[in-house]
């Protein structure tokens, strides 16, 4: 290939990383800023993190927002997975077409839609909002992004494997458990971990969904963020950042010795 | 065409669970929002006029159903207020998608020609963004945009103004907030569609005389096609319904549809026009979801 386009293509790489992370950087390094103001730095210091760990509101918050997260993700797994498998087994079954169809919509469908519908069904049916509604939400949401992951899983999963083991006597869901389900058990888990982090970060719906005393996380830091920057918002949100990256680094990490451990 | 077979005891089982909470928490709620679309406004809780109670009978169903009313509708379309939130939401997505898509080309096809064994980690790296919060990313650009912010600050150290340009709570703050959000996924597909084609077909256009430019137009692009379709689609449908990024980034001349329709449900508690904004909306988005669908569920693979 051409040196121009060596250089096209390192300029290009160059500035669009910097693009992608040059602001969540800055972020991070304004979290350790003594100065209140964005653009005077103050010297290095970690009081806005010490703050953070004081305010109780913003420490229940993250605790319902990961309450929230671990189980509507959970339910969503398990929900998507009877959907996916469906999906992909049972045929040409009679509604299909609806059924996938309503599967899919959560993944297109504006959020202030699904949030504004799901709100008027819980005023309609006098159900009060709190956690439970928060979760609802959150399952009804992320369970169409658990099923796509999960489909794609079950159609690369060999079917000739588990009527092997049906000729050998399992019946049909011990072989689903016993032969398909450890070869999509790395799906199982990105799917879980998918739904996880889009139900932790979500604000629209769970604006929505939820009521007084379960206010999640995001909502917490949207209303302060209204009110403009704050040094105690970059500390929480490098704290995330930084769970994020340690989470994608170790996965890629057991991903690789997995690899190597394989040959 | 086959005759559709009958699902096992089994089966039903399995599809139970996922078929109801679908239809609870989903298919009936979008009903009801077009039910209440075509409600009265009331001032009282729940803010519209309820319909069809089961105590109320046939004939209390009738009675009802003459109340059913288009008013919701009317507003949508004389007030200014909305025909404005939807024009510029539209324009605004539309912007943002082109800007998202020159952004991201270049960037995909850098990350496709990269050596081999590079790819996966840039991909990994480009993508990775994807997994830290929205609401934290589009926070972050608000210190760099603002009037005393940091890309103001550096422009007036290096001397190139004087003066803070205006960014903050333009439509411009929105549609850079948006091509950053959303970068992942315009970049993605057409990564995926630059990194399958066949090498030896830039080879042999290049051997019939093409110039690498020509190869590009004549090769290149045409069979990315697909990609950058799949990418202009992800982020033109979720940019129009945008709520957080006009929210924290916009002023008042950015009034996206998926802000007034919050202001509406939120503040003025006007639900049968929320509702009906809401339906009007997803109208509007019916033609490039259904492209989406189309593209994504191809018939020859799902047979759905």
């Amino acid at each position: 290939m051409s040196s121009s386009f060596r250089a096209f293509q390192g300029v290009i790489l160059l500035a669009g990383f910097i693009f992608l992370y040059a602001p969540i950087v800055i972020l991070a390094a304004m979290s350790f800023n003594a100065s209140r103001l964005v653009s005077v730095w103050g010297g290095f210091s970690t009081q806005w993190y010490e703050a953070l760990f004081d305010n109780e509101q913003l420490m229940q918050s993250a605790w319902i927002s990961l309450l929230d997260a671990t189980i509507s993700s959970c339910l969503a797994t398990i929900l998507g997975l009877l959907a996916a498998v469906g999906l992909a087994r049972f045929g040409a079954f009679r509604s299909r077409l609806l059924f996938f169809g309503a599967i899919h919509a959560p993944l297109v469908l504006p959020e202030v839609v699904l949030g504004l519908a799901l709100l008027s069904c819980f005023v309609a049916l006098g159900v009060g909002r709190g956690f439970t509604t928060l979760v609802i939400g959150h399952v009804t949401f992320t369970m169409c992004f658990t099923t796509v992951a999960l489909l794609a899983a079950i159609r690369e999963c060999d079917p000739t494997l588990e009527e092997a083991a049906m000729d050998l006597g399992a019946p049909p869901l011990n072989a689903f458990l016993l032969v398909a389900l450890p070869q999509i058990a790395p799906a199982l888990a990105s799917a879980f971990l998918l739904a996880f982090t889009l139900a932790l970060d979500d604000l629209v719906i769970a604006s929505f969904a939820t009521g007084p005393g379960a206010t999640t996380l995001p909502m917490r830091i949207y209303s302060q963020v209204r009110l403009g920057v704050s040094p105690q918002i970059n500390a929480i949100s490098t704290l995330l950042l930084g769970m994020v990256a340690v989470a994608m680094g170790g996965g890629a990490l057991l991903m690789r010795l997995a690899g190597r451990r394989r040959r | 065409m086959k005759e559709a077979p009958r699902l096992t005891r089994g089966q039903l089982l399995v599809l139970l669970a996922p078929y109801l909470w679908i239809g609870a928490f989903l298919l009936a709620p979008l009903l009801l929002i077009l039910k209440i679309s075509l409600s009265q406004s009331v001032l009282a809780r729940p803010p519209y006029r309820p319909l069809f109670e089961l105590a109320d009978g046939i004939a209390g169903l009738w009675s009802k159903a003459q109340t059913l009313t288009l008013d919701a509708y009317r507003t949508l379309f004389t007030d200014s207020l909305y025909l404005d939130a939807y024009i510029s939401s539209l324009t605004i997505a539309a912007i943002a998608t082109l800007v998202t898509l020159l952004v991201a080309y270049p960037f995909a096809l850098a990350m496709a020609r990269a050596p081999a064994n590079w790819r996966p980690f840039l991909i990994g790296l480009a993508a990775a963004p994807f997994w830290t919060s929205f609401l934290i990313r589009v926070y972050a650009w608000i210190a760099l945009l603002k009037d005393e912010g940091l890309i103001n600050k550096a422009l007036i150290a290096l001397g190139m103004i004087d003066t803070p340009i205006e960014m903050f709570a333009t439509r411009f703050a929105v549609i850079v907030g948006i091509v950053y959000s959303y970068l992942p996924f315009m970049l993605l597909p057409i990564y995926a569609a630059l990194e399958r084609q066949d090498p030896t077909l830039r080879e042999a256009s290049a051997d019939l005389g093409a110039s690498p430019f020509e190869t590009f137009l004549r090769v290149t692009l045409p069979l990315s096609r697909e990609g950058v379709i799949a990418g202009v689609l992800l982020v033109f449908i979720p940019a129009v319904g945008e709520f957080v990024i006009p929210d924290l980034l916009g002023g008042s001349d950015t009034l996206m549809i998926g802000r007034t329709l919050w202001n509406d449900f939120f503040a003025n508690h006007d639900w049968p026009t929320a509702s009906a904004a809401a339906v009007v909306l997803l109208a509007l988005l019916i033609a490039p979801l259904v492209a989406l669908e189309r593209l994504r569920y191809d018939p020859k693979k799902d047979g759905s």
